[in-house]
């Protein structure tokens, strides 16, 4: 395979992963608002995903620098096309961020209630604004003969792209869900798991007309294999759900979103950025670093990334016990 | 304004934000790791309290950190896309690999620290922060030689047909002279803003509630005083001898900054450091100046008679190399910062030096004395010099890079994005600076609050990691 295929997939797993984790914690962050009763339950949400949250979100950070080291023109044209896409995000992960870490500070009623709404918001603008921009990747952009954005916010946000976040969406709240009710005790389980299999049924409406679209505009046989079994692993997951099988159930969802994020990269392949006008078109070959760099950064990445994944994999497990109510300190 | 001016006054304002976290983190987390260590050591009940109170305070200040870190990686891409395709090749493997070494070491390891005091045995979980703390210093590296390239460019070649720089020696780019003298100025300047912390807050709890001192507290602020005032100390004077290092590499590889530094405009040799001048607003005509003979040929150069160039001398080099145009950087505010770094980082040893002696041999300086009430304003004071420090020698660094973003190759007006309009980063602008400065008052009104608090509970963690499956978590959010 060529070292631009190699970076084209590295990249693709990176996104995806980011997608899985931080897919939960989006969810998470805006049941606290849907699902939780009170105080307690949702400080219980809250932290489901205090200990990991910072290191998924490291994924997208590594993800963007991958772009930038291995795509330079990818990384270029994609975040100055998406710039108020970018800047609502980039808002929304601060106010949440900060939101965690600072919630519990004090005690009174309103400090709580203003970072209940940043964490709410926080979550939930990224959750829908991803979906939209990658869809709006693989639809592609106005793009001039310098692979400079010509368009507008309107052409980001084509039907298409707007179900894309629709998606992402009603799969993060359903994947968070299924994460509560895999993580927690108690009443707030059970009732993580209905709210899960409601927003599933609606996740599944959108995805199914999201992975038809997908693949009838490509028709590539990659891409309606991935979309498939991204469509079978969700409903798998909703079936574990219903039978109370809450491990399965997240693998569902969790596969379900790697399935989604393959068929949508597998979509875009040789394309990184393809233009919507005869010019400008960005490819893994036009958009890439020199074969040198790409070369050392495949050993730094062989070298590294399975370390990487070794101690989250271990945070994971120290942290493996589920949480209720009655662990939450006064 | 042009998007240009909107874009630059951007970076500026989100990097210099940026960079008051950073600094304290870095500084503070080594801090919190000694303590911790000193507890585990000594099981001395007073060691684990200070790590609960500077441990809280770090986090206070990590979050803002992190978050407004991932501005600055975006932004590159957003508001600098011709930059970004120019330098990608070379600049972005350090930036990728910071992330990937670094940034899930500390973020991974800080989750287990934050919330594992009763999953983990405590000598792993005394590990976990000094992970995280190396990460740190790990990732200040990656990033510092992105910037040193921007300063001295090396390790790349220039290819006429993609229009573009090209990384031809990675391990030219790691070990570019600059970032050997960056790196340790920077992490030794980290340093003076985590012990000044330290000590400025211990000092004022002290001083302020002098039942901390010997009551309840049983010295413990004391302790702590003691540490960061000697952490102060001893990296200011790494700070100063790591940037006598940096000043003759910038005269070798970046001699206009060093000229704009001192306002030099003509040859000279021997060349005289200028301590103070009062002239017109453009620098051009000194109306008052105290000059140190032959210091600036011995700070640039290592001799006592060697030639600094001027800027007249280098502008019309550079001319030659470059085409017409304006290469001196703005030189009021390349002096200025530079003098100004240098005399906040040496008052502020000063005042720890002074404090030290204060409270030499289990002595307090009372509040109802006049040099005890002097010396809480300086406590408060103490932490911001540094800090403020590390403010002007970035924007001394970057502006006296300029016309350059890529020095000798890449001007700061051909870097910025085509396809971004002058009003969308006016509108971002806007946006960043005003939910950063909601922000600044937060954070700052929770540490303060925190401080006022004071030490809390030892609250000694289980020696073995807990099995009791309904026991509380050892922390929450």
């Amino acid at each position: 395979m060529e070292l631009t295929t190699v970076w084209f997939v590295l990249i693709a797993f990176l996104w995806t992963g980011y997608l899985v984790l931080e897919g939960f914690d989006f969810g998470v962050g805006i049941l606290t608002r849907v699902l939780a009763r009170d105080d307690r339950e949702r400080r219980v949400l809250l932290n489901t995903i205090g200990p990991v949250w910072d290191g998924n979100e490291v994924w997208l950070i590594v993800a963007g620098g991958a772009t930038f080291a291995a795509f330079p023109e990818w990384y270029a044209t994609l975040f100055s096309a998406y710039y108020l896409p970018l800047f609502a995000i980039l808002v929304a992960l601060i106010v949440r961020a900060v939101g965690f870490e600072y919630r519990h500070k004090r005690t009174d009623d309103a400090w709580k209630r203003g970072w209940d709404h940043a964490i709410f918001w926080g979550s939930a603008v990224p959750a829908v604004l991803w979906g939209v921009a990658l869809a709006g990747l693989v639809n592609g952009i106005p793009l001039d003969a310098d692979h400079d954005f010509v368009g507008s916010v309107a052409d980001l946000l084509t039907p298409y792209a707007l179900l894309g976040g629709l998606v992402t969406l009603s799969v993060f709240v359903t994947h968070g869900a299924f994460f509560i009710a895999l993580k927690t005790v108690g009443d707030i389980r059970h009732r993580a798991r209905a709210l899960g299999l409601r927003w599933g049924a609606v996740a599944a409406v959108a995805a199914v007309a999201f992975v038809g679209w997908t693949a009838a505009r490509d028709g590539d046989l990659a891409v309606w294999v991935a979309g498939g079994l991204a469509a079978l692993s969700f409903v798998a997951g909703m079936l574990a759900a219903r039978s109370g099988r809450e491990g399965w159930a997240f693998t569902g969802t969790a596969l379900a979103i790697m399935g989604v994020s393959s068929m949508l990269f597998l979509a875009l392949f040789p394309d990184v950025v393809p233009s919507t006008l005869a010019t400008g078109t960005l490819t893994t070959t036009n958009a890439a670093s020199t074969p040198y760099t790409l070369e050392i950064m495949t050993w730094v990445a062989s070298a590294f990334t399975p370390i990487v994944i070794g101690y989250q994999a271990w945070s994971y497990w120290v942290f493996r016990r589920r949480i209720g109510v009655h662990h939450i300190p006064a | 304004m042009e998007a240009l001016d909107i874009a630059r006054w951007q970076f500026g304002i989100t990097t210099v934000y940026h960079f008051f976290f950073v600094p304290v983190t870095i500084g503070l987390i080594f801090l919190v790791a000694i303590l911790q260590t000193f507890w585990h050591r000594t099981g001395d009940e007073r060691y684990l309290r200070l790590t609960r109170f500077f441990g809280k305070l770090f986090l206070i200040n990590f979050a803002m950190g992190i978050v407004t870190g991932i501005v600055q990686e975006f932004q590159f891409g957003m508001n600098w896309s011709d930059y970004s395709r120019f330098v990608g090749d070379v600049f972005g493997a350090p930036l990728a690999i910071e992330g990937l070494l670094a940034f899930f070491m500390e973020s991974t390891f800080l989750g287990l620290w934050i919330f594992g005091w009763d999953r983990l045995k405590p000598a792993i979980h005394l590990a976990t922060i000094w992970i995280a703390a190396f990460g740190t210093v790990l990732s200040a590296y990656f990033i510092l030689a992105a910037n040193s390239f921007m300063q001295n460019p090396v390790g790349f070649a220039f290819n006429a047909e993609s229009g573009r720089a090209e990384l031809t020696d990675f391990m030219a780019v790691m070990t570019n002279p600059v970032v050997l003298a960056t790196f340790p100025h920077t992490i030794f300047a980290c340093f003076m803003v985590g012990g000044a912390f330290v000590a400025g807050v211990s000092l004022w709890r002290m001083l302020r509630h002098p039942g901390d001192d010997g009551g309840d507290d049983d010295g413990a602020f004391r302790t702590s005083f003691r540490l960061g005032a000697v952490v102060l100390l001893v990296a200011g004077l790494g700070t100063m001898i790591s940037g006598d290092f940096q000043g003759k590499v910038m005269t070798e590889v970046q001699p206009m900054k060093m000229a704009a530094a001192e306002g030099l405009y003509e040859d000279e040799a021997p060349a005289a450091f200028s301590a103070l001048t009062v002239g017109t607003l453009d620098g051009s005509e000194p109306l008052v100046e105290i000059k140190i003979p032959h210091l600036l040929s011995y700070l640039g150069t290592g001799t006592w008679d060697g030639e600094i160039r001027g800027i007249n001398s280098l502008q019309a080099e550079y001319e030659q190399l470059y085409g017409p145009g304006d290469y001196a950087p703005n030189i009021p505010v390349t002096y200025w910062t530079f003098r100004a770094m240098i005399t906040a980082g040496g008052v502020s040893m000063l005042l720890a030096t002074w404090m030290l002696w204060a409270t030499r041999g289990g002595r307090s300086p009372s509040l109802s004395t006049f040099s005890g009430r002097w010396m809480l304003r300086w406590a408060v004071v103490l932490p911001l010099l540094p800090l403020a420090a590390n403010s002007f020698g970035w924007i001394f660094t970057e502006m006296g890079r300029q016309p350059w973003l890529v020095f000798g190759l890449l001007p700061t007006s051909a870097g910025v994005s085509p396809s971004v309009s002058a009003g969308t980063v006016l509108f971002s602008l806007i946006g960043f600076t005003a939910l950063y400065g909601v922000l600044a008052v937060i954070e700052v009104k929770l540490m303060l609050r925190t401080i006022r608090t004071g030490l809390p509970a030892a609250d000694p963690p289980p020696t073995e990691p807990s099995h009791d499956p309904d026991a509380p978590l050892a922390f929450a959010y």
